[in-house]
């Protein structure tokens, strides 16, 4: 049937499947919503850095913004973590909101869904490429932000060495380090939330609503850690433990922020994925 | 009802000599490509598909006919896995659905209710992204079996537009281009020829044939009657969610009424003959007849209702009573009139 037929009796011999992982992520990036979204995450921090500059300029030292933003004028350096600050409460689950709910949906309603389980993946292995897609966005969500930040801020400010929250300085290398495993602080942090999406991207063939749904529920999520009536809920948010990459900025390191948010990150993907892959595997594929 | 006699035919000599016999409906396997025994699939009260045997030889065309919304892509999408039977089994090249899935569906080609790609991809990108899904699908053969699946179709010269600038045709034609990035055992087209032109048509059925020639099993869903007569050597009739018949072609033309015409100049002597044998022969020549009078000869018509008549015996008693009989034949109804009778409704014969 076709020329290079490898002989019929040889089949059905399975490769290791790491074909669909890099197709998956080679569709997924390569696609303009995905860069545009990138683009727009990027945007934060330069905006951030351009409107300090700006503002500085004006006034002359400016002291009227929050902490960070003055801190920014003197090492701009401080422009990646604000950034983050910034980006972590709305953008980064926006973004990651529409990349992890369009995951099923968008494959179901493109009516792709039904010609990847013909081919056949199996429904299993379908979710967890897409979950790892997902989750790979959500690093280079974070990486954009930070990359992004200290470009923007050694263009626009001084440079030099980092004090810590604690007290002490570091130097270059030590600070990218911590940068990066700011980072990936973040990304763990969007781990859940990419779960969540998941799920909900297997009800439904309309991927605008699943996406909107994971979006509204990070929102959700910040209010209730925010009301202090439900404090006794707050270590079971997924968004509880968001902004606690600060600790990095610390010597030494405390790191039982990152565990405690670890642990209640891989408690929602085990959730989250336990009922996405029931409900995905018994699903009727009807789109 | 089925008449065991092979009806004479003036065009079809061969067909005197084919048994009709229906495929088992049960027993050895190895023989179908696909076998559902009481399949059934509900939505609520409402049965989609109802104990549906399917019986398709392996190297058939087996024709899946049906008026839109009969069940037929339910009955694809439960044969390929994509839904859940409510009941009743499915086999499928030997293995059983959806259990053997990952064993079956490698050797399976599929076209289901219309293709579907990623609009901001290329034609070509779009067939490596589903080959890619695949595990039983080599990486390093994927390009040149990419290729290939697209000169087949006659999509290359299109490869690198990006899918969403694809007429309805053409991303027709990309569909059955996917199912054919492997060598498949069997191939499952679900309305291979919607949205083409004429010759689209052509080259789909010509591509169809060349597959079954090739040993390929292919079963194709239709509404469209004289599409599925021109390319299949089976055929199964959906209605209502029900199979009401299936079996060769031949078969299915030896179902039901069949008609006996008499050319001959003594029209009156012939009808007393069919009236004696028990037939009624119609009065007069039928309007859409075409005016056989250049000989002097009538054309006398009459139902063969009679259980048991041979078109030999018709034949001997005419000539007993001296007609001069000029032309002799016994016919089935057109197919289309077979499925008007079966289905109660008429087919989109235009599409």
């Amino acid at each position: 049937m076709s020329p290079a037929d490898p002989s019929p009796a040889l089949r059905p011999s399975r490769g290791a499947g790491i074909s669909l992982l890099r197709s998956e992520i080679v569709v997924l990036f390569r696609r303009t919503r995905t860069i545009a979204l990138l683009g727009a995450l990027a945007l934060i921090p330069v905006l951030l850095a351009v409107a300090v500059r700006v503002a500085s300029d004006d006034s002359d030292g400016g002291g009227d913004g929050p902490a960070f933003l003055g801190d920014i004028t003197q090492n701009g350096l401080f422009v990646s973590l604000t950034a983050l600050t910034v980006a972590i409460p709305l953008f980064l689950p926006l973004t990651v909101g529409v990349v992890a709910g369009d995951t099923i949906a968008g494959e179901a309603g493109l009516g792709t869904l039904r010609y990847l389980l013909v081919s056949p993946v199996g429904r299993v292995r379908l979710l967890l490429v897409k979950y790892a897609g997902a989750a790979l966005f959500c690093l280079a969500g974070t990486l954009v932000v930070v990359v992004f930040g200290a470009i923007a801020g050694a263009a626009l400010f001084p440079i030099g060495p980092v004090t810590l929250l604690s007290g002490q300085t570091i130097g270059y290398g030590d600070y990218a380090l911590r940068m990066l495993l700011m980072a990936l602080y973040v990304t763990v942090s969007l781990l859940g939330l990419s779960a969540i999406g998941l799920f909900i991207s297997t009800l439904t063939s309309v991927p605008v609503g699943a996406m909107a749904a994971t979006i509204v529920l990070s929102t959700v999520s910040q209010i209730l850690d925010a009301l202090p009536q439900l404090d006794a809920l707050d270590p079971w948010l997924f968004t509880h433990h968001w902004l606690g990459f600060a600790d990095f900025l610390r010597d030494p390191v405390v790191w039982s922020n990152l565990a405690d948010n670890a642990l209640l990150q891989g408690g929602y993907i085990i959730v989250f994925g336990a009922l996405a892959w029931a409900r995905f595997t018994t699903k009727d594929i009807l789109s | 009802m089925r008449t065991r006699w092979s009806p004479l035919r003036r065009h079809r000599p061969s067909d005197l000599r084919r048994v009709t016999t229906a495929p088992p409906a049960t027993g050895s396997t190895s023989s179908l490509a696909i076998e559902t025994s009481s399949l059934t699939k509900s939505f609520g009260r409402q049965k989609a598909v109802a104990d549906l045997d399917l019986a398709v030889p392996t190297g058939s065309v087996y024709g899946f006919l049906g008026p839109n919304g009969s069940g037929k892509t339910s009955t694809i999408r439960m044969l390929l896995g994509l839904t859940s039977a409510s009941s009743g089994d499915i086999r499928l090249l030997g293995g059983s659905m959806p259990g053997d899935a990952r064993d079956v569906l490698p050797r399976v080609g599929a076209l289901v209710e219309g293709p579907a790609f990623y609009p901001f991809l290329s034609g070509r990108a779009n067939l490596q992204r589903l080959d890619a899904a695949d595990r039983s699908a080599p990486a390093s053969t994927r390009s040149s079996r990419v290729d290939a699946a697209l000169d087949r179709v006659g999509l290359s010269h299109a490869a690198s537009k990006k899918a969403h600038a694809y007429s309805l045709g053409m991303k027709q034609r990309l569909g059955i281009a996917n199912a054919l990035l492997m060598p498949r055992d069997l191939l499952v087209l679900d309305e291979p020829s919607n949205g083409l032109d004429p010759q689209g048509t052509r080259e789909v059925r010509t591509l169809i044939r060349s597959l079954a020639d090739e040993g390929t099993t292919v079963f194709v869903s239709s509404h469209l009657l004289a599409e599925v007569e021109q390319m299949c050597t089976h055929i199964g009739v959906m209605s209502a969610g029900r199979l009401l018949t299936q079996g060769t072609l031949d078969d299915l033309r030896a179902l039901g009424l069949h008609r006996v015409r008499v050319l001959t100049p003594d029209a009156d002597a012939a009808r007393d003959v069919l009236r004696r044998l028990g037939l009624s022969p119609e009065a007069g020549v039928r309007s859409t007849d075409p005016p056989d009078s250049r000989a002097g000869a009538t054309r006398v018509e009459a139902d063969l209702v009679v259980e048991g008549l041979s078109p030999e015996s018709i034949v001997a008693a005419l000539v007993a009573a001296d007609v001069r009989v000029r032309g002799f034949e016994v016919a089935g109804a057109s197919l289309e009139d077979r499925f008007v009778d079966l289905t109660g409704e008429g087919f989109d014969v235009a599409g």
